[in-house]
């Protein structure tokens, strides 16, 4: 295999990080009309880190192709890491009644594009931060048959052999293993750009190709959401004067 | 119904969060089974055949499993899924767990359900999104359960009371296609964050590093607590990332949690708001975490932490 990388990143739309989420009157989910929605933080972070291996190693990366199955509104989110430097894009449209695929349709979908843009390093978030499932590589990188370094905080491509040091419970460990491989993000890994103007309105003529999800078999979901509840609500408990107090009251909760 | 459960350990000694998803699996209702793999299988088997609720004990005595790289792992669970003909997989949600699971959803095509903290029936589990700010109830039809356990929301089991039978697994042997190369643990002698009975956390309000390992340290040797930090903490380079409590880091829910200099951001709380008993010391009053502790106290922590950890002591 040449040694060019060609960097496939998956991105999702999520109801933004600083927004609160609530559940809806029905108990079906959550609230999103009125919601302010953008790209998943991890997702943000391995559009970056395509674009450092880029901008960081003359003619190692050949092309970077960024996807998301998601609403035609998904588009903002492809534009925008256009916008960046990412090279061309895929929607893989849901409409508007669709429900959201499970992780494990999603990787069905994502693996058929892969395979059709014939990419070797495929970076993605570790989590979305609406479902927290935090699957969607693992479980591509086990269709594809390829290696995985998950939760990654460096990344260093040398040749088709490629190191990522990992964020594990305790610390960190290194793992390599070689071309084509899957990686997902961490949150030390790198800090993402910010997209400018003049940038947005380049990146309009650059390619964003829409499929629609009826295109692909075998993705139905295989589970039922019977409810989305609020978590139960904490009381607040009392303000105590002083440190005395503050040690009086922990020695009544038997905790101190 | 039966349950296979992968028991993570390193260099012979089990994981804490095994411990809690094995009372998971028992949960379930059928005859679990458990799984250990690594050069020190042996040994490891041995002390989980002792485990009250266990039936069984396969091991895979290999040091291809040695670092649980997910590749070869996730093989080997998949194999021994089929040949068992397990009903439910269960697995702790912990980095390990988190790595090699997804992987065999996508070998046996059966869904995974992340991070569990509660099991209504054998096919219907409880499980927070997004950030804990909701709180899911699903059914899978799929014949296959993969579940990854949250530890803090089930107790941990008791080591002794068992007999196990332990035998060979059908070790499927595949090439390992990545290596493990090195490693770079936090050495601490303080309690486990992912186990303790007592967290103290720090936040922004430490201002520095030296502050942080000057105020929380000598409180936490105090209390015998493990030491846990906000992202912001982290993020501004006060404390390991090991460290983190929150949505994107450990989640944690002992009898006594201590948050000091924290605001409480919607992804801290997400880590802590499950603990018993919660205390705070900020200096603003309105920070939200104050919202959600029991007992609060709005003071300079450069003074109140000191005077707390000497009234601690004594």
């Amino acid at each position: 295999m040449s040694n060019k990388l060609r960097i496939f990143v998956p991105v999702k739309r999520v109801i933004d990080f600083a927004v609160k989420p609530r559940v809806n009157k029905a108990g079906t989910g959550v609230e999103t009309t009125g919601v302010k929605f953008s790209i998943n933080p991890f997702c943000d972070i391995a559009v970056e880190e395509a674009l450092l291996l880029k901008e960081g190693n003359k003619d190692l990366v050949e092309n970077i192709h960024v996807a998301s199955v998601g609403p035609s509104k998904a588009q903002d989110i492809l534009r925008q890491a256009l916008a960046k430097g990412a090279d061309d894009s895929t929607l893989v449209e849901m409409g508007p009644k669709d429900t959201e695929l499970e992780p494990l349709g999603v990787a069905k979908v994502l693996k058929k594009l892969i395979e059709e843009q014939k990419s070797n390093l495929v970076i993605l978030g570790k989590q979305a931060i609406d479902g927290d499932n935090g699957q969607t590589g693992q479980i591509l990188a086990g269709l594809l048959k390829w290696p995985q370094a998950t939760q990654a905080s460096k990344v260093s491509v040398n040749g088709d052999k490629v190191e990522v040091t990992r964020e594990v419970d305790g610390g960190v460990e290194t793992v390599a293993a070689k071309l084509p491989m899957i990686i997902t993000t961490d949150l030390r890994l790198n800090e993402p750009r910010y997209v400018t103007l003049p940038n947005i309105m380049k990146a309009k003529k650059k390619p964003l190709k829409v499929v629609k999800i009826k295109d692909f078999d075998g993705v139905a979901n295989r589970l039922e959401t019977l409810k989305v509840a609020e978590p139960a609500k904490r009381q607040a408990g009392v303000k105590v004067e002083n440190v005395d107090e503050l040690v009086g009251k922990l020695k009544e909760t038997g905790t101190l | 119904l039966s349950t296979l459960a992968l028991i993570e350990q390193s260099n012979g000694t089990i994981a804490g969060s095994t411990l809690n998803a094995l009372t998971a699996a028992k949960e379930l209702g059928g005859d679990v089974t458990a799984l250990v793999a690594g050069s020190k299988a042996a040994d490891v088997a041995a002390q989980v055949a002792k485990i009250k609720g266990i039936a069984a004990v396969l091991t895979a005595s290999s040091p291809a499993y040695d670092h649980g790289l997910p590749e070869n792992y996730a093989d080997l669970v998949a194999a021994a899924t089929k040949e068992g003909g397990f009903t439910h997989v269960v697995a702790p949600s912990s980095a390990f767990g988190k790595n090699v699971l997804p992987r065999v959803s996508a070998l046996l095509d059966a869904t995974q359900i992340s991070d569990i903290t509660k099991i209504e029936s054998e096919d219907t589990f409880v499980r927070p999104i997004y950030a804990g700010n909701a709180i899911e109830t699903v059914k899978s039809k799929d014949p296959i359960k993969l579940l990854t356990v949250r530890a803090s929301a089930f107790p941990a089991v008791e080591l002794e009371g068992g007999s196990a039978s332990v035998s060979d697994a059908k070790d499927p042997a595949s090439e390992p296609q990545s290596e493990w190369l090195s490693e770079e643990l936090t050495k601490s002698e303080r309690p486990d964050l992912g186990g303790a009975k007592k967290v103290v956390s720090g936040g922004r309000g430490l201002k520095n590093k030296e502050n942080f390992d000057k105020i929380m340290f000598p409180l936490a040797d105090a209390l015998g607590a493990a030491v846990g930090a906000s992202r912001a903490a982290v993020d501004s380079g006060f404390a390991d990332n090991s460290l983190q409590v929150g949505q994107t880091g450990k989640v944690v829910a002992p009898e006594l949690y201590i948050a000091v200099g924290i605001s409480g951001a919607i992804q801290h709380l997400a880590g802590m708001k499950d603990s018993k008993v919660i205390a705070a010391i900020n200096k603003d009053a309105d920070a939200p975490i104050f919202e959600v502790a029991d007992v609060g106290l709005v003071a300079d922590l450069f003074d109140a932490v000191p005077e707390l950890t000497e009234k601690v002591k004594a």
